[in-house]
């Protein structure tokens, strides 16, 4: 299928101040027709705000912004038809059943009784909740709002979903559920906006992603490519001769390469810190005579890559921060 | 990456329609047809709430003519037909009150936040709760009266005057929904939001001429209970359900209804308008 790469979100500039707080302070993103951005960033980043933003919920001080087409500022009834929220907290009639929650909206939305019925039935299948449908909301646990708040989203199979923290609180299989459903959407052409805290789940969903701290982007790519721009790969080396591994570290140290040991599993590490080492491990390996079995590798953890990204942009903005404001 | 936009970029100042997408007429009322079945479901769930709208008055009814009414007229009787009628004319007032509390509930627990990203008419949200609570108040009005007639109240006006009552109690609680709906959005909890509408509503409602005649009261409490729009309303009903002459005390419901909807319609459009 050929598809012309189109901006399903645009984000330029967007600033949200809050008294003090800016909670936005000029983001640029864009999230390409069909894709899934993860938006990933500590606690009070602004991930909630920029998606409340995005929903039209909130207006920002400055900055501008299309949803599928639609500023967010000029055309929001329009913007309203083509987008699904799932907030980070559950906004479910706590009053009405699981059915009628799902049922009302349908309805809000302007699908036909029989449709909002069926359409209400089918995802309170998919989210397991079949069983509770009849029951009030008061009554479901918080995972079982959390599914019925992302069905509630979903029901006008919107072109745009945001989805922010969707699965915290959710049990793994749930959680599982709730991917499924997603790449779903993904499947059937939507574009989704996810904030998460859980690096697998960004893993699993997003194609691309970006970090924002203190209201501003401070890094965004694919997954791999943040992986290899925050650096850091390790290399792992199992020799032939496992009784020569201590002694293939002292050579390396020796050669002034950090290289670590472990008996347990065999094999060497080595924490690259630039590209040339590699060649001087292999370098040194090989005029030492030492037999190497096997040789790789790896990239950082999204996790590492989160903690490095976020902790380099905290340092200097808390240091900035102190400073008395001119 | 080839990222053909679908926006010009900003600062092109692009000659976007404005919000063009109008909500037809039916899809207007199909969706005050679906929030106002909502509404009425959530009155369903609780049914508590409607037993206290009517529980009230029924205590107050035979509290006050059995117990009092001896020593406040004539015979119980009597009594009956000077108090029942009025404290029905604020059975629509005593209604209107739960407005407030059910729009800050649906703000506080995130669903008028879901309602917001919907493509439907703001307005369409708050319509649909006046129509709901004016069908509340209506089962309210059959109960009482209902209750009423056991006990021996007589409908001298006749039915048509009996709804004229009805109605205008009816018109004068729906001047103060707008008034619980400002303090529905200014308060923080639902249960702020019905403590402040008993504390407003308690000395209206017995510094009035409902329960005794305002001649009958220190010279303060006398002036306070003539100018206070629920004893015009008490009187009104009262004149309506005896048929007895009315005087100016219906006109004067009126004026206080077109009085407080002037004032209070507008700041609670304009709040309700800032928050969603
Ligand atoms: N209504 C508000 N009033 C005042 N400050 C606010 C408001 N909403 C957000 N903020 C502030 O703006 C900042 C960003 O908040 P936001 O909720 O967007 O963060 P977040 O990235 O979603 O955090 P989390 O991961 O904890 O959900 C925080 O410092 C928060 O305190
Ligand atoms: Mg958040």
């Amino acid at each position: 299928m050929t598809r012309i790469d189109r901006n399903a979100v645009e984000v330029h500039g967007i600033v949200k101040h809050y008294g003090e707080t800016k909670a936005l302070d000029g983001v640029d993103l864009a999230v390409r027709e069909g894709t899934v951005l993860g938006l990933l960033g500590p606690n009070g980043a602004g991930k909630t705000t920029l998606v409340r933003v995005l929903s039209t919920l909130i207006k920002p001080d400055a900055g501008t912004a299309f949803v599928g087409g639609y500023d967010v500022l000029r055309q929001p009834k329009q913007l309203r038809r083509t987008i699904g929220l799932t907030g980070q907290y559950a906004s479910v009639d706590e009053a009405l059943s699981g059915y009628e929650n799902l049922y009302l909206i349908g309805r809000l939305l302007d699908l036909s009784a029989k449709d909002a019925k069926a359409r209400a039935f089918e995802l309170l299948e998919r989210f397991s909740l079949t069983d509770a449908a009849k029951r009030p909301a008061k009554g479901y646990s918080g995972g079982m709002r959390r599914r019925l708040d992302l069905a509630a989203s979903m029901i006008g199979r919107p072109k745009v979903l945001y989805l922010d923290e969707p699965t915290t609180g959710l049990d793994p299989r749930t959680r599982n559920e709730v991917w499924d459903e997603v790449q779903r959407m993904v499947g059937e052409g939507s574009t989704v906006l996810l904030t998460t805290q859980y690096m697998e789940e960004a893993e699993q969903l997003a194609d691309e992603l970006t970090v924002i701290d203190k209201g501003r982007v401070i890094a965004g790519g694919g997954i791999q490519e943040l992986k290899t721009q925050v650096g850091g790969q390790s290399l792992q080396v199992r020799p032939t001769r496992p009784a020569e591994l201590p002694e293939m570290a002292r050579s390396l140290q020796e050669a002034g390469i950090p290289a670590t040991f472990s008996e347990e599993s065999g094999l060497l590490s080595v924490h690259l810190t630039d590209e040339g080492q590699l060649t001087t491990v292999i370098g040194v390996l090989g005029t030492r005579g030492f037999g190497v079995a096997g040789i790789d590798t790896k990239l950082p953890s999204l996790d590492e890559v989160f903690l490095t990204i976020t902790g380099k942009s905290s340092v200097p903005a808390q240091a900035r921060d102190k400073e008395p404001v001119a | 990456m080839s990222t053909a936009t679908l926006n010009p970029a900003p600062g092109a100042a692009p000659a976007l329609p404005a919000d063009d997408t109008r909500i037809g007429l039916r899809a207007h009322l199909r969706h005050l047809g679906a929030l106002t079945r909502r509404n009425l479901m959530r009155i369903k769930a609780d049914p508590e709430s409607m037993l206290d709208a009517l529980l009230v008055p029924v205590i107050m009814i035979v509290l006050f003519v059995y117990v009092f009414g001896g020593a406040m007229a004539a015979d119980q009787h009597t009594y009956m037909q000077y108090m029942v009628p009025g404290l029905l004319g604020t059975t629509g007032l005593n209604l209107a009150m739960a407005l407030g509390t059910g729009l800050n509930t649906d703000f506080q627990t995130g669903v008028m936040d879901r309602f917001r990203t919907l493509p439907i008419g703001r307005s369409t949200v708050l319509l649909s709760k006046m129509i709901a609570e004016t069908l509340r108040a209506v089962v309210a009005f059959a109960v009482l009266i209902g209750f009423a007639m056991i006990l021996g109240m007589d409908i001298v006006g006749g039915p048509l005057k009996l709804l004229a009552a009805v109605g205008l109690s009816l018109v004068f609680g729906a001047s103060l929904m707008w008034v619980s709906m400002l303090l529905g959005m200014s308060l923080r909890s639902a249960q702020a939001v019905q403590g402040m509408s008993m504390l407003v509503m308690m000395p209206l409602q017995f510094g009035s001429s409902i329960f005794a005649r305002p001649s009958t009261m220190p010279g303060w409490l006398e002036a306070f209970t003539e100018h206070n729009p629920l004893s015009a309303l008490a009187d009104a009903c009262r004149a309506l359900i005896n048929d007895q002459p009315v005087g100016n005390s219906v006109l004067t419901v009126l004026i206080w209804a077109a009085a407080i909807t002037v004032v209070t319609a507008p700041l609670a459009v304009a709040r309700f308008r800032k928050r969603t």
